[in-house]
C-alpha cells in the first residue's frame, strides 16, 4: 500500500470539490474539497458536528447539496456525477454503498433475505421484472440460487452463517453491525460509505471490524470512506485521514502526517495541555500497534 | 428456566375466591342497576305517576354481571398473571413453530370444506333453502376474502396505509356495468379489463400520493376514495348519478350455459332442473372462490420474487432499501397497481352478482371494514385475513339471529339494534387480546437451512 503513496492524488475514486450545504442560515459543510483514492480506506474524522454524516448523505444522495460537484468513477471506466443523481440511482449506477449511523436493518426479515434484499436490481432482471417470475418461466430460479451464494459468502465472511435464517432483529449489536456491512457489500459496490462502523462495539469487535475492512478492500478490491471517532479503527487500518471542523477541512493526508498536525490536535482533541499530552501518548500507542502489524 | 415456570402457569384457579368476588360484584350491581333499570316511571290512563317494576330484569343483569366477574377471576385474571411473569419476548422459536403448523394445517382444511360448502349446504337445507348460505354468507364472505387479500398487499406487505381502497372497487363495478351494457361484452372479456383498470387508476393516484407518507398518505387516499363517489354521484350522464345502474348481465359459464331465465341455453332447462337462483349462486360462489385462489397464489408468488421482498423491505424501513438501489416509488406504485387490481377483479364480480351499481355500495364504511380485516387478520398473513373475513363478515350476518334473546329480555326487545353494539365490543376483545392481529408471525420468503419463522415482534408495521 505505501508505494503508491498517494492514491488519493493519482487515482481518486471519488472526488468532492467544492462541496458546501447549506440548511438555512447553518452552513453545515462549507467549500469542502477532498478524494478518496482507489482501493484506500479513506478516513473522515472530526468532532461532534463537524459535518461529517452531512458529507456523507451528499454523497450517497440522501442531501442534494447547495453547491459543489463530487464525482465518482466506478472500475468500470464510467463517470458519475453524484449530486445529478436520486439517492437510489448512487447505490445502483453509480456502485455507492453505505451504512447508517443508527443501524438501518430490515429486523424482520432473516439475514438472508436481509442480503437478498441487497441485490434487488439484478434479482429484478433475473425475474423477467415480475412478469416472468410469477409464470414460473425465464430461470429466475438459477439467478436466485446465484444470490443466495453471494448472500452465503458474505455470511461466511461476517461469521454469521449460522444464524442465517434467523431474524436480524435477534443479533447481538456487534453482529447487527457486521450485517449491515456485508449487505452494503452485497450490491457490488466500488465504494463502501460507512457512518461510524465501531460505534458501539468492544476492543474484541473492533478488531474483528478492521479484519473485515481490511479482508474487503484486499479481496473484494472495494475502497472504502469511514466516519469514526474510533481512533484504534482509524489510525490503525486507513491509508488517508480527512479532518473536519464546523464544517471545514482542517487537514488532509496520512495517518500520520494528521496526527502530528496541531491543527488537528488543537480542533479534535481541544486546546487544554493536559488533555493534549494525554492523547498524544494515546496516538502514539496506536501508532505503534500500526507499526507492529506492518 | 420453563419448567421452573411452568407449574405456577397451571395452577389450579381459585375458585372460592373468585365465588366471593362473583357475589360481592353482583351485589354492587343490584344495588345499581335496582333504582337505574329495576323501577321505571310511567304515566296511566289517567295521567297519574306510577312505578313499574323490572327488577326482575335488574336480578338478570346483575347476575350475568356477577358470572362475568366470576369467569374473570376463576380463569382470565390468573392466566393474565401468569403470562406477566414470562419474559416479554416469550413466544420461544418452539411456540412459534407449533402455531405455525396449526395455521398450516389449518388453511389446508379450511380449503377443503370452501370447495365442499355449497354440497354440503344443499345437502342440509335443500336447493332452494342453501340461497341464504350460499350467497349471503359463503359469496359475501368471499368477496372481502379477496378484496382483504388485495388490500393487504397494500397495507400489509408494503406497509402503505389506504383508507381509499373502496375506490378501486367501485373502479372495477363500473367497468364492467357500463362496458358490458354499453359495449355487451361478456364478464370473461371484461373481467381481466376491469382489473387493468383499476391498476391503472391505482397509478394514477400512486404517482401524486407516494410521496406522502404516514397519517398523509391515508388521509389523501381516503379523500381519493370519496372524489370516486362523488363523481359517480354527480356526472350522472356516465354514471346515472345516485339511481346507479341496473340489469347489469349476468356471468355465463363461458358462454356455454346462461342464468338468464329466458334464454334458450338456461342451465336449469337444459338440465332439466326446477327453476331456482341457487345454481347461479353455487355457480357464483365457485366462481368467487376461484378469483380469491388466484389472489392469494399470486400473492404468495410475488411474495417470493424480489418485488415481494422489496415491498417487506420497504414496510421495514425505507431509507435503507434506497440505500441499497431500489427504486421505492416504483417498488410502491406496483403494490399500489397490483392491489388495486384485485379490487378491481373484486368490483366486476360484485357488479355481476348484484346486477346494480350505486354509489352507496362504495362508501368509506367499506374501505374502513377491509382495513379492519386486515388489520384484524395481522398484517402480511394470508390466513389470518381470511379468519378476520370470517369474522367481520360473517360475525355481523350471524348477528342478525339473535332472535333467542327475546326470551330473555321480552317482546318488545329488538336485537337488530345491538348488532353494530355487540360486534364493536367483539372488535375491542379481539384488538386487547391480539393486537397484533390474528397471525401476526412471519414466514420467511428464503431460507439458507431450515424455514423458520419469525416472531410478530421483531416485524414492522409500516410507516406509510
Amino acid at each position: 500500500m505505501m508505494t503508491s503513496h498517494r492514491t488519493w492524488d493519482s487515482d481518486p475514486v471519488l472526488s468532492v470539490e467544492h462541496l458546501t450545504m447549506r440548511f438555512g442560515g447553518l452552513v453545515a459543510v462549507n467549500d469542502l474539497s477532498f478524494s478518496a483514492g482507489r482501493g484506500d480506506i479513506t478516513a473522515l474524522i472530526g468532532p461532534n458536528g463537524a459535518g461529517k454524516t452531512t458529507v456523507f448523505n451528499c454523497i450517497t444522495g440522501f442531501y442534494k447539496p447547495t453547491t459543489g460537484m463530487m464525482s465518482m468513477r466506478p472500475k468500470d471506466g464510467a463517470l458519475h456525477l453524484l449530486e445529478r443523481m436520486p439517492d437510489f440511482v448512487v447505490a445502483s449506477k453509480a456502485k455507492v454503498a453505505r451504512t447508517f449511523q443508527n443501524i438501518r436493518l430490515f429486523s424482520g426479515m432473516t439475514l438472508l433475505e436481509n442480503l437478498l434484499v441487497a441485490q434487488h436490481n439484478p434479482l429484478m432482471i433475473a425475474s423477467g421484472m415480475t412478469f416472468l417470475g410469477v409464470l414460473g418461466i425465464g430461470g429466475y430460479k438459477a439467478k436466485e440460487k446465484a444470490a443466495i451464494d453471494r448472500a452465503r459468502y458474505w455470511l461466511d465472511k461476517i461469521g454469521l452463517t449460522a444464524r442465517a435464517d434467523d431474524p436480524a432483529g435477534d443479533l447481538p449489536y456487534g453482529a447487527q453491525r457486521r450485517l449491515e456491512i456485508a449487505r452494503a457489500m452485497c450490491t457490488g459496490p466500488d465504494l463502501l460509505c460507512l457512518d461510524e462502523p465501531a460505534a458501539g462495539l468492544n476492543p474484541r469487535e473492533s478488531a474483528e471490524l478492521n479484519a473485515l475492512l481490511l479482508s474487503i478492500r484486499k479481496d473484494d478490491g472495494t475502497s472504502i470512506l469511514l466516519i469514526e471517532h474510533d481512533m484504534s479503527v482509524v489510525m490503525g487500518i486507513s491509508d488517508h485521514v480527512v479532518v473536519l471542523e464546523y464544517g471545514i477541512k482542517i487537514a488532509d493526508g496520512t495517518p500520520t502526517e494528521t496526527r502530528n498536525d496541531p491543527r488537528v490536535i488543537a480542533a479534535y482533541l481541544g486546546v487544554d495541555d493536559e488533555d493534549v499530552e494525554e492523547i498524544e501518548q494515546e496516538l502514539d500507542e496506536a501508532a505503534g500497534s500500526e507499526e507492529g502489524r506492518a | 428456566m420453563n419448567s421452573a415456570v411452568k407449574p405456577s402457569d397451571k395452577a389450579a384457579p381459585d375458585f372460592g375466591r373468585a365465588l366471593k368476588d362473583g357475589v360481592i360484584i353482583a351485589i354492587i350491581a343490584f344495588a345499581l342497576l335496582g333504582p337505574l333499570v329495576g323501577l321505571k316511571t310511567d304515566q296511566n290512563m289517567a295521567n297519574e305517576l306510577i312505578l313499574q317494576n323490572h327488577l326482575g330484569l335488574a336480578a338478570i343483569l346483575s347476575a350475568v354481571v356477577g358470572v362475568g366477574r366470576f369467569l374473570l377471576s376463576a380463569f382470565v385474571y390468573p392466566r393474565i398473571a401468569a403470562r406477566g411473569n414470562r419474559s416479554k419476548a416469550a413466544a420461544t422459536l418452539a411456540e412459534l413453530e407449533a402455531r405455525a403448523r396449526v395455521t398450516r394445517g389449518l388453511s389446508i382444511t379450511g380449503l377443503i370444506f370452501l370447495f365442499v360448502y355449497p354440497i354440503l349446504i344443499i345437502s342440509l337445507f335443500g336447493v332452494q333453502g342453501s340461497i341464504k348460505w350460499v350467497d349471503n354468507y359463503g359469496v359475501q364472505i368471499l368477496i372481502y376474502v379477496m378484496l382483504g387479500w388485495g388490500l393487504n398487499i397494500v397495507i400489509g406487505l408494503a406497509g402503505l396505509l389506504d383508507l381509499g381502497y373502496v375506490a378501486f372497487y367501485a373502479v372495477g363495478a363500473y367497468s364492467y356495468a357500463l362496458l358490458a351494457i354499453n359495449f355487451h361484452l361478456s364478464f370473461w372479456v371484461l373481467l381481466p379489463v376491469a382489473g387493468i383498470l383499476a391498476a391503472f387508476w391505482g397509478i394514477i393516484l400512486g404517482f401524486p400520493v407516494l410521496r406522502l407518507r404516514g397519517d398523509y398518505l391515508a388521509i389523501v387516499t381516503l379523500a381519493f376514495g370519496e372524489i370516486i363517489r362523488l363523481v359517480l354521484i354527480n356526472w350522472k350522464d356516465f354514471s346515472g348519478g345516485s339511481a346507479g345502474i341496473s340489469s347489469i348481465p349476468k356471468v355465463t359459464m363461458f358462454g356455454i350455459y346462461s342464468f338468464d331465465v329466458s334464454a334458450p341455453n338456461n342451465f336449469a332447462k337444459v338440465f332439466h332442473l326446477a327453476a331456482s337462483s341457487a345454481y347461479y349462486k353455487v355457480f357464483l360462489y365457485y366462481l368467487i372462490l376461484l378469483l380469491a385462489l388466484l389472489t392469494a397464489f399470486i400473492t404468495i408468488r410475488l411474495r417470493r420474487l424480489p418485488i415481494g421482498r422489496a415491498w417487506e423491505a420497504l414496510r421495514e424501513d425505507e431509507v435503507a432499501c434506497r440505500s441499497l438501489g431500489i427504486n421505492t416509488t416504483n417498488t410502491k406504485l406496483t403494490a399500489f397497481a397490483i392491489g388495486a387490481m384485485f379490487g378491481g377483479f373484486a368490483g366486476s364480480f360484485f357488479a355481476a352478482r348484484q346486477g346494480f351499481v350505486s354509489p352507496e355500495s362504495f362508501i368509506f364504511m367499506e374501505s374502513a371494514v377491509i382495513v379492519a380485516i386486515v388489520v384484524l387478520g395481522g398484517m402480511g398473513s394470508m390466513i389470518g385475513v381470511a379468519l378476520a373475513a370470517v369474522a367481520m363478515v360473517g360475525g355481523t350476518e350471524l348477528l342478525r339471529e339473535l332472535d333467542f334473546l327475546q326470551v330473555v329480555f321480552g317482546k318488545g326487545f329488538n336485537p337488530d339494534q345491538y348488532r353494530m353494539l355487540i360486534f364493536g365490543l367483539a372488535m375491542v376483545g379481539i384488538m386487547v387480546w391480539k393486537p397484533r392481529g390474528f397471525v401476526s408471525a412471519r414466514q420467511p420468503t428464503a431460507f439458507l437451512f431450515k424455514r423458520k419463522t419469525v416472531s410478530g415482534d421483531l416485524v414492522k408495521e409500516g410507516h406509510g
